[in-house]
């Protein structure tokens, strides 16, 4: 409680906590407010008017559809990716920490090994040879799969510290098993750690998607803001200046990851003392 | 033995985890394209004989069989044949075999689009851009980044206030938005640069002037779209490394010594500046996808495009090509950087004079 005051004193962490709020609610309540339709309602790439506010895309459809769609795939994928990664190196990572010697070496090298082969080009070998049935989930989880190296140093450096703390040798000596100590005597101490990892990997699955998707790789059974933004290039709507084209879902995309980092820059401000004043 | 010359060991064990890296990579490489059950290296050979009469829908998918190491050679070089005349498929095992040997003796096949064009050639016409536009890019983003980033630590005040939220809100834009919106606004709305093109269209490339100054107009966008998010970023992790290092004892202890400031930044600087080449070696791999991806938007022709190219014509040999050459040449990023690390930070440095008493 003490750190949710300390955090709401931060103005960094308001402004960004209500953006993303705000991008949240847009995406869930949205659609309850404006019809969302994907049937053709004028001709190719026409301006914006009253009543479509966005003007049209190259098949004729309203952007402001597309746009709102965009947005709750985005998301939908940011939270998938972010909850397998922080997942999978949230375990490894206190796991690795905590047990040291051999078997933390070769989870250290593992995890080493994945960060130095870029995951962009896992997700290009990966999404390519599934030339057919590309769907947001699966890229998804193809993104949460191959990102979630960061979360597992960062965990790991923090269940490496509190390894020798005395609480942790009272479990032992209690006779906790391994499990337990995990989960009742590390992972709340390090839970904030875990939640800041967590917020950074759903920008940066929210960012892979998008990449993914500009390149052509993207889902095939929706949109997403990566493919509003694939279509805008491959059709030329960029180099004619169309500029409804790209220029509000490259805001929409900007937001999100700009929130979601104040959230972050500003929780490190508050656990790091040292960086306030 | 090797424990009188540390420094020797130090760069060949490090070199050592990189080629085993580098295995696993190629690992990665060949194996994922055939996951899935339609995988794109039986698409091909299927493509390969349509449209064909039968003799030659034939030779041309032995070619190919032959060509991706799909089908087992005998030793007079000639495809193994059945009972019926039909070539021999080899396992995927030897055809592992059969890739890491063609890779090793720089062979990544034909390219499917451009056939008979090896995926080579195409690469070598597009990494000269590449390195031309990240090398310098990367470089001075990150130099320009730690230097200003220092500065906000140091000074605080007005520079640091109007700089960490412009620094900030610069390195949240992802490559390709910051891209496309240079583009929109330098390119279409001020048509003061080229949308896109490494160089005008008519122009050939040769040694000449006009080439010349045509490429220097056309790399001023591509290299500030990469340039100003990296700088921006790096200041960001420089900012704080080095305010967390003005508050720690040595530099208290310096100041209530008396030593001029210029002797204490450098003091500052030398120890916030670790960590920083640090996250260069980490987040290179992230760095080069994205200016990669920078590179499609401008239609640049590297690395990037030729990679975009290839997505949008299902040429496999050609992005497993690319994706390989990526992944190499950040593994030889790395490796320098870590190299230099070792060279730099006084714990290895230590670590290896140790060594060398004994």
């Amino acid at each position: 409680m003490k750190l949710l005051k300390n955090l709401l004193k931060s103005p960094m962490f308001v402004i960004g906590a209500s953006l993303f709020l705000l991008t949240l609610l847009i995406a869930l309540v949205g659609p309850l407010f404006y019809k969302i339709t994907m049937a053709r309602v004028g001709a190719q790439y026409d301006a914006p008017t009253a009543k479509f506010i966005l003007g049209m895309d190259d098949l004729g459809r309203d952007y402001v559809s597309l746009l709102l769609l965009g947005l709750r795939s985005s998301l939908f994928v940011g939270f998938l990716a972010g909850v397998i990664a922080t997942t999978i190196g949230t375990l490894i990572g206190i796991y690795g920490g905590f047990r040291g010697g051999v078997v933390d070496d070769i989870l250290n090298m593992v995890t080493n090994l994945f960060v130095v082969i870029p995951s962009f080009v896992v997700l290009i070998l990966i999404s390519a040879s599934f030339s057919e049935g590309r769907s947001l989930t699966l890229i998804g989880v193809i993104i949460g799969m191959t990102t979630w190296t960061w979360s597992a140093r960062a965990v790991r450096a923090q269940s490496a510290a509190l390894k020798s703390k005395d609480h942790i040798s009272l479990a032992k000596l209690n006779g906790d098993n391994t499990l337990r100590v995990l989960l009742i005597h590390i992972l709340p101490y390090i839970f904030s750690y875990v939640f800041m990892v967590f917020i950074l990997q759903v920008s940066s699955g929210i960012l892979s998607e998008a990449a993914i998707s500009m390149i052509g790789l993207g889902p095939m059974d929706t949109v997403s803001l990566g493919t509003i933004l694939n279509q805008a290039k491959n059709t030329g709507a960029l180099g004619d200046g169309i500029w409804w084209a790209f220029i509000p879902a490259t805001v929409v995309i900007t937001l999100i990851v700009f929130a979601l980092y104040l959230i972050n820059t500003s929780m490190e401000g508050v656990f790091n003392p040292r960086l306030r004043k | 033995m090797l424990k009188q010359y540390p420094t020797f060991r130090f760069v060949l064990m490090r070199a050592g985890w990189y080629f085993l890296t580098f295995l696993v990579a190629v690992t990665i490489n060949f194996f994922l394209p055939r996951l899935g059950k339609n995988n794109p290296v039986d698409i091909i050979m299927g493509k390969a004989a349509t449209g064909l009469s039968n003799e030659d829908a034939r030779k041309k998918e032995e070619k190919y069989l032959q060509e991706f190491g799909l089908a087992k050679v005998g030793k007079d070089g000639q495809l193994l044949r059945d009972a019926e005349g039909k070539p021999v498929k080899a396992g995927r095992l030897e055809q592992f075999g059969n890739y890491i040997k063609m890779c090793l003796m720089g062979d990544l096949g034909t390219s499917f689009q451009k056939y008979p064009k090896k995926v080579v050639d195409v690469i070598k016409e597009a990494v000269p851009w590449t390195i031309a536009l990240q090398l310098p890019t990367i470089l001075f983003g990150w130099i320009v980044g730690n230097v200003l980033g220092a500065l906000a630590a140091y000074r605080r005040g007005v520079f640091d206030r109007v700089f960490f939220p412009l620094a900030l809100i610069l390195s949240s834009f992802p490559f390709f938005v910051f891209g496309m919106l240079l583009v929109y606004y330098f390119a279409v709305v001020l048509p003061w640069f080229p949308a896109m093109g490494g160089y005008a269209n008519s122009i050939m490339p040769s040694f000449s002037t006009a080439f010349f100054s045509s490429v220097a107009y056309h790399y001023v966008l591509p290299f500030f779209s990469i340039f100003l998010i990296l700088a921006g970023g790096q200041a960001i992790g420089m900012r704080s490394m080095g305010i967390y290092e003005l508050g720690t004892d040595y530099i208290k202890y310096a100041k209530w010594l008396g030593l001029k400031e210029g002797k204490v930044l450098t003091y500052l600087f030398r120890n916030a500046m670790l960590p920083q080449i640090t996250g260069l070696a980490l987040s290179l791999g992230t760095m080069i996808g994205g200016a990669l991806i920078t590179e499609m938007i401008f239609s640049y022709p590297g690395l990037g495009m030729a990679m975009l190219t290839a997505i949008q014509n299902n040429d496999y040999p050609m992005i497993q090509g690319c994706t390989l050459i990526v992944t190499v040449s950040v593994l030889i990023a790395n490796f320098t950087v870590d190299i230099l690390i070792g060279f730099l930070d006084p714990r290895v440095k230590a670590g290896l004079q140790m060594g060398k008493g004994v």
